[in-house]
């Protein structure tokens, strides 16, 4: 062994020639792709000179709107990716058959499986809706931003170095090969030697760290930065589900973060928490991981249940109806999403009286759920229904949901559950309740929200082409695997014997496409929206008569988002304020204080990757250098005592002044 | 719709907004937000315990609690984290008496008891893997480490929070955000604090008696 | 997937209208809907259950939608209902039936789960035959050992002394006890068409007890991703009567070579799309083993292990003594080392559940780059013959099935 070879090891770790996938095309292709599309971003943001622009104004801001649209932009480009490797699996299902391998081999489809789980949960959703909610939220509450402001910062980098971290493995090394949630012994260091586990490990760990925080901070924001006036009671119905899902993601994440933790020191310092031997016990990581797992699913559907509440009443011009029942409802289910996990391995043998408890647990979600759907349908009752495209999300989410949940519950039934367990049919149910009600609540949520946002209104053309691919692509592509399921084929098989299945994949992959076809519609609203937005122009900041606080302000909302705090009287205040005759202020500005822009979260997060790159490569040098780093940028950051300032008077003034100029347009 | 007892009055002309802007005293939300974390972080220990609990009787064959652990040694380190708290108390109050060189003494002391528990916590670390339980021996010694070693890993954050903060408290005084900054370190100090109880009786003292 | 009927004997349909949701049914009685249609009284049980269930919730979903339907449509913008009412948020005996009738539901929904969870425990012993016929008394049932192993598995029949691979037989109307481990990683033992499914998991013991009602060869298979075998990991089950059984039986002893230890240490090596094998004489104690991890020589059994843990540990010069405790991977040379922080990178290669026969690389040598060795790892990985080194190893026996 030469010198030179020992300290090529000592530099590198593990990353060698032979980590780069130059003999697979497909990653090759992509790659290709990738780079062609990142040198013409690059190129062109160093053309139109916007370097300094993205810095100064998005980069390193700690407006909440700001983040919250960039959390968005990073779940829609992880939606493409994910959705990349659904058609992938989609195509390869509907044509391993008959002797043929498909043209995956076990090595990348095992991957892509496990991909597609963690990008979808982790890197679309979770981004999705914490964005939604980080944009929104303090409109709703009439705040001017969040409670720390820095930290959503931070939080919003932290996520995308995970995110970054998975597309790394791309192209560098590979992705675990363990399904989404990397159960042990498989995920252990004696069955996954290479860096895929790995990969999960940190980009889930720093990923996660950014979630905790910005669940900490929306709390803090909702509990202590309402307006006057704002009761509990009388907070927004989204407001309220936004509550819950981030009381949730503070009392889940940590289990993840600490049954994660174990499973890398099992990796990287030889303990025996999950293995086989030494008296490990892998049950135990099934437990830990599905006791924030459960969780983590109503921490994703609470905020939608939130976006339909705020559509259907907005949309039916109403109040929503038993707005105080959908609060406990909302409440019961944040409580219950606690004591179901186990009803994720009842067929681990665990007795009939463990496995019942869990099941009757899990059914008794059901019933504010149940409870809900009723709200929205009496909301609906007695309305003048409005139907544009927020409201058509929500009658498809609640055609669609309904279906969703009823198979969830039957799967709690543990005997149904022990020959359905794994099935397609499982997947089946989990994408029906995710597509049709997180998706589908985000879609009516970024219809809905968009013209708050960027002060136009999205293309209805191009929306509703893409609404009903999608709808009707959905059943196609999800209908066929709950036959599958009821036949006995079960998830995450890579080549099947039996011909006679052949053609409910053909029937699914069909769908997959209906819905690729949405996605480019949609893409395509997004494009004709931008180009068209003077005409879809809306100048009064309340395009939809809605009836919560952020319509109060202008579209998009100014930097300080109210020029005077309001003052609540009533749930849906801006409804109120319209009926009694609210007249906007037009002098009497203020300065306000408002929290200074900052380049720490964006150094901390980068720095991140770097301690990641050096932990999964095992280039312990770097590993060491980039922690050190962060403690150092981080104790750094805490010796800068100026934070904030404040809008000069003028400024308001003037922004102002030319809102009350574009409403006088309006006569 | 029931309206709570307000000064705004609901009549014909309803107060919309607010003439001044609102009194947010700069770091209102820091103890609320900062509970939580530490909330979060309990967690983590209720998962690490919840470890302990499952494995903590696997030795795969080999030494158990009562082979390895030197009671009078843990009392004396339970005894200095617990003498720390004391001196942070001391500090808080000298704090409040706006006395920066006594509340820099207080830290200063409390600091050395923190180093003192870390550096008897790593001698017993140390005796323990050089008599060959290592964390890998067992899942049982595996769950101790981790646990034990992230109340380490705690306080070792916690003491070098403690000179950044002394750093500061020495430039600028006792400011408003300093002060607030002590009290964040305050709760985070006495909340290991308690979980160090939680260790020493749950696994030191009922590890003897397993 | 598809239960296949067995040549000469008609495959019976049971279009089973007992219960509530008859409608369902009709597009289940086609084909091959396992599930729906399964062959043994277990799974025929859970699938009415799936049936009550989903009767029971379409009795609200049914509506909901309907009605969801029927308001979006009657209270659309465009038709200016007269009842239009803004200000309407409230109803006590609106509020009273929303919550109440998917309470009675889960009530109802409740009662059934506790009571059929508990009926259809697999750890409980199967009761009866089928809905007509209870088990009688003094009926022993036929005992299978399963171990899922990458990525095949193996029946090991204890009674009757012989073992197979990826091929289960049993006798129509005899209850069947299963006892499941798994050799590596955890796994699913499912045959949709007998009954449901329970994890087979190293180091531990499941339990699953079933009856087959119907002749036929039938499919199983994991219900757990395992790794990269997964997919082939697959097994026929074939639902024999007595004389047939007994001709299989009579076919294994006659045939197949011996399951001994060295056998089995062969067998368990990594291996994908396995034959069907079989094997006249098994070493009764090697399933025991297999549950303890101790099926290398030298290893040390768990029960031994939970023995002396449970009289509080070894005492401290145990510490250094770490024979026969490792499972996953080579007993080499310091079995405590095996964190990737005590390796040298070289070490880190692929581990053996990724790799072919032979491949792993002595200590001290330098292997290939691991990442190539994963990269197009087991795609067209042979069927492999026993390994050289264990001469009195089986020949694999021919596929055939009766």
């Amino acid at each position: 062994m030469s010198d030179s070879y020992t300290l090529a090891k000592i530099i590198f770790g593990r990353l060698t020639w032979e980590s780069f996938p130059i003999h697979e095309p497909i990653l090759i292709g992509t790659f290709i792709m990738v780079l062609i599309g990142g040198i013409g971003v690059v190129g062109a943001i160093t053309k139109y000179r916007l370097w300094g622009y993205l810095w100064t104004e998005w980069f390193t801001t700690v407006d909440h709107k700001r983040i919250g649209i960039m959390y968005m932009i990073l779940g829609l480009i992880m939606f493409l990716r994910g959705f990349a490797d659904a058609i992938m699996m989609r195509l390869q299902q509907a044509m391993a058959f008959n002797g043929s391998e498909g043209y995956l081999n076990a090595h990348h489809y095992d991957q892509i499986f496990t991909a597609h789980g963690v990008i979808m949960i982790f890197f679309v959703a979770m981004p999705m809706v914490t964005g939604l909610m980080n944009y929104i939220v303090p409109l709703q509450i009439g705040a001017r931003d969040v409670s720390f402001p820095f930290l959503n910062n931070f939080s919003f980098w932290m996520t995308t170095a995970g995110a970054v971290t998975v597309m790394m493995s791309l192209f560098v090394g590979e992705f675990a090969r363990t399904g989404w949630l990397a159960y042990p012994p498989l995920s252990g260091i004696a069955y996954s030697p290479d860096v895929g586990v790995d990969y999960y490990i940190w980009a889930l760990q720093i990923a996660g760290v950014g979630t905790l925080l910005s669940g900490v901070n929306l709390i803090a924001t909702i509990v202590k930065m309402r307006a006057p006036g704002m009761s509990m009671m009388k907070m927004p119905i989204f407001t309220w589900t936004s509550l819950c899902t981030n009381v949730l993601i503070v009392a889940a994440f940590p289990v993840l973060t600490a049954v994660l933790a174990l499973l890398s020191l099992d990796r990287y310092a030889g303990t025996a928490f999950f293995t086989n031997d030494f008296g490990g016990n892998a049950m135990m990581y099934v437990n830990l991981i599905w006791i924030w797992g459960h969780p983590e699913v109503y921490i994703l559907i609470l905020p939608a249940f939130g976006i339909f509440s705020e559509v259907t009443s907005t949309f039916s011009g109403k109040r929503l109806f038993g707005y105080t029942s959908m609060v406990y409802a909302t409440v019961v289910i944040t409580i219950l999403s606690y004591i179901v996990w186990l009803h994720h391995f009842f067929t681990m043998g665990s007795g009939a009286s463990v496995n019942s408890f869990f099941g009757i647990t899990t059914m008794v979600i059901s019933i504010p759920t149940g409870a809900k759907i009723f709200n929205w349908l009496f909301t609906m009752y007695r309305g003048r229904i409005r139907f544009e495209l927020p409201m058509m999300w929500t009658v498809a989410f609640m055609l669609t949901f309904v279906v969703g949940g009823m198979t969830g519950v039957l799967l709690a039934v543990p005997p149904a559950d022990f020959v359905l367990h794994n099935s397609l049919f499982l997947i089946a149910h989990f994408h029906n309740v995710i597509i049709g009600g997180v998706l589908f609540g985000l879609f009516a949520g970024i219809n809905y929200w968009w013209p708050k946002a960027f002060g136009f209104k999205l293309d209805t053309v191009w929306g509703k082409r893409s609404f009903w691919l999608w709808v009707v692509g959905f059943w196609f592509a999800f209908m066929p695997l709950y036959i599958l399921g009821l036949m006995g084929v079960t998830r995450r098989m890579r080549v099947f014997d039996d011909p006679s299945l052949q053609i409910w994949f053909m029937i699914a992959a069909f769908g997959a496409f209906m819905i690729a076809a949405g996605i480019a519609c949609m893409l395509m609203q997004f494009y004709v929206s931008i180009r068209d937005r003077e005409k879809l122009r809306d100048t009064t900041g309340d395009p939809w008569d809605g009836r919560t606080l952020e319509w109060a302000t202008s579209s998009p909302p100014p930097d300080y988002n109210f020029a005077f705090t309001p003052v609540i009287h009533d749930g849906d205040a801006w409804a109120d304020m319209k009926k009694r005759g609210y007249q906007r202020p037009v002098e009497g500005f203020r300065p306000i204080h408002m929290p200074s822009n900052t380049g720490t979260g964006i150094i901390l997060a980068g720095l991140s990757v770097a301690f990641s790159v050096g932990m999964i490569w095992y280039m312990w040098w770097l590993a060491a250098i980039s922690f050190v780093g962060i403690l150092a940028v981080a104790i750094g950051h805490t010796f800068n005592y100026k934070r904030d300032f404040h809008i000069p008077v003028e400024d308001v003034v003037r922004t102002e002044g030319e809102r009350t100029k574009l409403l006088a347009t309006q006569g | 719709m029931s309206t709570e007892a307000t000064a705004m009055p609901t009549g014909a002309n309803p107060v919309f907004h607010l003439a001044e802007e609102p009194h947010h005293p700069e770091g209102s939300s820091t103890a609320l937000g900062f509970w939580m974390y530490l909330m979060s972080d309990c967690l983590i220990f209720a998962c690490l315990f919840a470890t302990f609990g499952v494995l903590g009787g696997s030795y795969a064959g080999g030494p158990g609690p009562k082979d390895l652990f030197d009671l009078p040694l843990v009392a004396l380190n339970t005894a200095m984290l617990l003498f720390s708290s004391i001196t942070y108390g001391f500090a808080m109050l000298a704090m409040d008496k706006g006395r920066v060189g006594a509340t820099q003494g207080w830290l200063a002391i409390t600091g050395l008891f923190g180093l003192a528990f870390l550096s008897i916590e790593l001698y017993e670390f140390a005796h323990l893997i050089h008599e060959g339980a290592t964390p890998q021996r067992s899942a049982f010694l595996s769950s101790f480490f981790t646990l034990v070693g992230t109340h380490g890993l705690h306080v070792t954050f916690g003491v070098i929070w403690l000179v950044t903060l002394m750093v500061q408290v020495g430039k600028h005084g006792l400011i408003a955000a300093n002060r607030r900054r002590l009290m964040c370190l305050s709760m985070f100090w006495h909340f290991l604090d308690v979980i160090w109880i939680g260790v020493f009786t749950f696994v030191y003292l009922m590890g003897m008696l397993r | 997937m598809s239960t296949r009927p067995i040549p000469g004997q008609p495959f019976v349909q049971r279009r089973s209208m007992r219960f509530l949701a008859p409608l369902l049914l009709l597009p289940l009685s086609a084909c091959n809907w396992v599930v729906m249609n399964p062959a043994g009284d277990v799974a025929v049980q859970q699938r009415d259950l799936i049936l009550i269930s989903t009767g029971l919730m379409l009795l609200i979903i049914l509506p909901v939608m309907a009605l969801t339907v029927l308001f979006a449509w009657r209270y659309r913008h465009s038709a200016k209902n007269p009842d239009y009412d803004p200000d309407w948020d409230h109803s006590t005996s609106l509020e009273l039936i929303i919550w109440s009738a998917p309470l009675l539901i889960i009530i109802c929904l409740g009662a059934v789960t506790w009571t059929s969870t508990h009926l259809l425990d697999p750890y409980r012993p199967v009761e009866r035959i089928d809905a007509g016929r209870k088990v009688a008394p003094g009926v022993k049932p036929l005992e299978v050992q399963v171990v899922a192993m990458d990525w095949k598995w193996l029946f090991i029949y204890p009674e009757l002394g012989i073992a197979t691979v990826n091929e289960l037989a049993a006798p129509l109307d005899r209850p069947i006890s299963f006892k499941l481990t798994s050799s590596t990683v955890m796994n699913s033992f499912y045959v949709p068409a007998l009954a449901g499914q329970i994890y087979a998991m190293p180091g531990m013991q499941t339990v699953l007890h079933a009856v087959v009602n119907k002749p036929g060869n039938y499919e199983g298979f994991s219900a757990n991703y395992s790794g990269a075998g997964f997919s082939h990991m697959r097994f026929r089950f074939h639902a024999l009567d007595e004389g047939g059984f007994d001709r299989w039986v009579a076919g294994v002893k006659s045939g197949g070579g011996a399951l001994d230890r060295p056998a089995y240490l062969a067998l368990e090596k990594p291996s994908e799309k396995d034959p069907v094998r079989r094997f006249s004489t098994v070493d009764a104690s090697l399933f025991d083993s297999v549950v303890n991890l101790c099926a290398r020589p030298g290893q040390r059994c768990m029960s031994e292990l939970m023995h002396i843990d449970a009289m509080g540990g070894a005492g401290k010069e145990s510490a250094h003594d770490t024979r026969g405790l490792r499972h996953d991977g080579p007993n080499g040379h310091d079995p405590l080392e095996r964190g990737a922080l005590q390796k040298e990178p070289e070490e880190k290669g692929a581990s053996p559940h990724l790799m072919k026969d032979g491949d792993r690389p002595p200590p001290g040598k330098t292997p290939t780059g691991h990442q190539h060795d994963n990269r197009d790892m087991t795609m067209d990985m042979p069927a492999r013959p026993a390994a050289p080194h264990h001469p009195d190893a089986p020949a694999p026996a021919h596929a055939h099935t009766s």
